[in-house]
């Protein structure tokens, strides 16, 4: 024992001693047999906290023991691990870090889960196409510790290039998916997707979407428990998917059904809710299509039966009942008509479904309560009316002073000699870059397709050609295709917008410090001569303008780093120095 | 009881945390509360919006229905009209008069304004002069909040000391600084 004075914390809300205060400022949990690691007082102290949806999934998973959580910015995941650092502040355990990728996060957990600890992978929807690969194999394996891979999807898609539905990859993957409706779920959930997680030795999804991940609600936390042990997997036939084990593990992960299915049938989150007499009209509702239609539940004349869905495989059985007692059924689903696609099969529904296939509800954006209310055929309400005044719109734009568009003021110049170009460009800041006033981007399709696209439109006999791309999309997925384009020296100028951040997500820090790419880029084998590193100000336009007409002359691959720090993360630093 | 509000401005004029500073006073007086907000890509966008669902029992969705709104509460004067779907006939605006003009079609500022006092239930506040006036300029945002207030379903003596609880980390000067212009929102929030 330390010299430190210690004072025990006793906390009011479980009513026992739970954590053990030592004077330098750590706080251990005292769950008996679990080895503890600091959590900071106030998530103990209050019995209620008001938390992001994002936050309440990771206060969900500090509690269930994590040990590990690993992820990629992207909205609307990104508050997840933002919670997790801040609530953690300099504590070493459990360890919380932005990887290169998705998918190098997804195999730092596999890793984790492999020694017997507890890990949660983060991303946007479109961030599981990248880890999809370890994330698909990973349901044949024998995980250790529980493995939680929270999905945040964008339906809407307020941030995001497809609102694409992360349920269809649980279901692809055949492993559990939760999907909160409230806050309370999202902590409750995680928790237990956890405990799920490790008993049926597979991952586990938690799909989260933009309107609960970005709003504040109540959360009660709960007993948390610490961390496993380490312990590392012994059976390694079954982490080695060489294809005679991947056969025998992919029939023990079909066997497995049976046991998943029993278990959604029966969990709290599947509920069925019978009504004695309304027989007209029955309600299947997902997440928070059962929020949009619990808010139009008073003004309806009766409450229907209701089933409500928020653990994955659906049991059909619950399906069945429902149906056996109506007329017809409304079906809610936040996303793609997941269930709904279902219903219908080959053979059709005994009686008519009304939903996004009929075209009663939206079949594309976010749901609303609005929609909802309309294919329930309740009246609209009356709203304020407006004076007849035009409100211009605000489009998206850069920050005034962003450093993108000194880059494309000087891209702008050098490539005005030419009759055509072709700039692709990438997921980040500067592809607001292709609106008035600036231009220059032409394509943004997916993270790090900027290279990709830019070397196969040169080989296909296109020039000139150019390639933008962010310093964090470059590490995230640009150095495999600027692989390629080395191994071609292909015809191509590729220009990497170095602001130092991962900027459109709010200005993470980047995997690898600022002035790592130059090395990197000529350690692949770009020439030196054809690896330039300027500065975009205005004072130094003609240089900048120089360089690239240099470059884009090449014909062979030229790498161009454009390097000054985001303004919006300079502006975060130095407040933070302040206070 | 329940109370929704539109919190809506320009980027960077504080919507979330005026929206944060109710909901948290609403908190402490035992209120439910549900508060959404913007981020990402959606932000880069001139315009924040943030929907405020208050309630003494529970709310199910955190987007608030057209023509169920009490209240649109806008830090910029064109905002305030551009959700007026959301607001119930009966609803209120509380709007600061201070343009943000960052586009080049912003309308003429006094036909604007005019735009706005013809709505029933509109009251614009010239907030960055009543901040002034009560010595605490950076406080425009608190002097809104003032103002809105006497729509509120919230108590003046919760409101004053959400608003110590919200500031007290930075200090006695500064928490008295937002009461004087929460209490001149207040009184001095006209037309």
């Amino acid at each position: 024992m330390r010299k430190n004075l210690y004072i025990i914390e006793f906390n009011s809300y479980y009513r026992k001693i739970l954590f053990v205060r030592f004077g330098n400022g750590n706080l251990f949990s005292l769950t008996p047999g679990q080895r503890g690691y600091r959590i900071r007082p106030k998530e103990t102290q209050m019995n209620e906290l008001v938390l992001l949806g994002d936050e309440a999934v990771a206060l969900g998973a500090l509690h269930a023991g994590l040990s590990a959580a690993y992820g990629y910015p992207g909205t609307p995941s990104t508050e997840i691990i933002e919670y997790l650092k801040r609530v953690l502040g300099s504590s070493a355990r459990p360890v919380v870090s932005w990887c290169a990728n998705e998918k190098t996060a997804y195999e730092g957990a596999l890793g984790t889960s492999f020694v017997g600890r507890r890990a949660l992978v983060t991303m946007k929807h479109v961030g599981l196409n990248v880890a999809s690969d370890p994330f698909v194999n990973s349901a044949l394996v024998q995980l250790g510790g529980g493995l939680v891979v929270a999905v945040a999807d964008d339906p809407g898609m307020h941030s995001s290039q497809d609102e694409q539905d992360s349920r269809f990859y649980a279901d692809f993957a055949r492993v559990p998916c939760f999907e909160p409706a409230d806050h309370q779920e999202a902590y409750r959930m995680t928790r237990e997707a956890f405990d799920l997680s490790e008993r049926l030795h597979v991952p586990v999804v938690l799909k989260m979407v933009t309107r609960l991940a970005h709003s504040r609600g109540i959360v009660k936390p709960e007993e948390p428990r610490g961390e496993n042990p380490v312990e590392r997997i012994t059976e390694t036939n079954r982490w080695i998917l060489t294809p005679a084990n991947a056969r025998v593990n992919w029939e023990r992960l079909l066997d497995l059904q049976k046991t998943i299915i029993d278990y959604t049938a029966g969990s709290e989150f599947n509920s069925l809710e019978l009504s004695p007499d309304v027989t007209e009209y029955g309600v299947i509702t997902t997440g928070l299509g059962r929020n949009y239609y619990l808010e139009n539940l008073p003004d309806l004349p009766r409450k229907p039966s209701l089933l409500h869905i928020g653990v994955y495989p659906v049991p059909d059985r619950l399906i069945k009942e429902l149906f056996s007692r109506v007329k017809g059924v409304y079906i809610f689903e936040e996303g793609y008509p997941f269930i709904e696609r279902r219903l219908a099969g080959v053979f059709g529904t005994p009686v008519p479904v009304w939903g996004k296939l009929s075209g009663h509800v939206p079949r594309s954006g976010e749901l609303t309560p609005d929609a909802v209310r309309k294919a329930l055929g309740l009246p609209e309400r009356k709203t304020k009316q407006g004076p007849p005044i035009a409100l211009p719109g605000r489009p998206p734009q850069l920050c005034k002073g962003c450093p993108h568009g000194d880059t494309f003021l000087a891209m702008k110049e050098a490539l005005s000699g030419f009759t055509e170009r072709i700039v692709t460009s990438d997921i980040g800041c500067y592809a607001l870059g292709a609106m008035p006033p600036y231009r220059i981007p032409e394509t943004v399709v997916c993270m790090g397709a900027s290279i990709g696209m830019a070397k196969g439109a040169s080989e296909a006999g296109f020039y000139p050609v150019l390639a933008t791309i962010g310093d964090s999309t470059f590490f995230h997925s640009g150095v495999t295709p600027l692989i390629d384009a080395v191994s071609a020296d292909t015809d191509m100028t590729v220009v990497i917008m170095d602001n130092g951040a991962v900027a459109m997500t709010g200005g993470q820090e980047t995997v690898l410090p600022v002035g790592s790419i130059e090395n990197l880029v000529m350690g692949l084998g770009v020439p030196r001569e054809h690896v330039r590193v300027l500065t975009p100000l205005p004072k130094h336009f003609a240089e900048n303008v120089a360089a690239f007409r240099e470059e884009i002359a090449h014909h062979g691959l030229s790498v161009i780093i454009m390097r000054r720090e985001c303004l919006e993360t300079l502006k975060r630093k130095k407040k933070g120095e302040k206070e | 009881m329940k109370y929704d509000i539109v919190c809506a401005g320009g980027g960077g004029q504080g919507v979330l945390s005026v929206a944060a500073l109710v909901a948290y006073a609403a908190m402490r007086e035992g209120l439910s509360v549900r508060q959404s907000e913007v981020h990402g890509m959606a932000q880069r966008g001139g315009a924040v919006m943030s929907f405020l669902r208050l309630s003494d029992t529970g709310i199910a969705s955190d987007l608030i229905p057209r023509g169920y709104g009490d209240m649109i509460l806008s830090m910029e004067p064109m905002e305030s009209l551009r959700y007026l779907d959301y607001l119930n006939p009966d609803g209120v605006i509380v709007t600061a008069s201070e343009p943000v003009v960052n586009i080049p079609d912003y309308p003429d500022l006094e036909t604007l304004l005019a735009a706005v006092r013809s709505v029933p239930g509109s009251h614009v506040v010239d907030t960055q002069r009543l901040a002034r006036e009560c010595g605490f300029s950076r406080a425009a945002n608190v002097v809104l909040v003032g103002a809105a207030s006497r729509f509120l379903p919230l108590s003046e003596e919760g409101l004053e000391n959400g608003v110590r609880s919200f500031f007290s980390a930075k200090g006695q000067e500064v928490v008295a600084g937002n009461l004087s212009a929460l209490r001149t929102g207040r009184t001095g929030g006209g037309r």
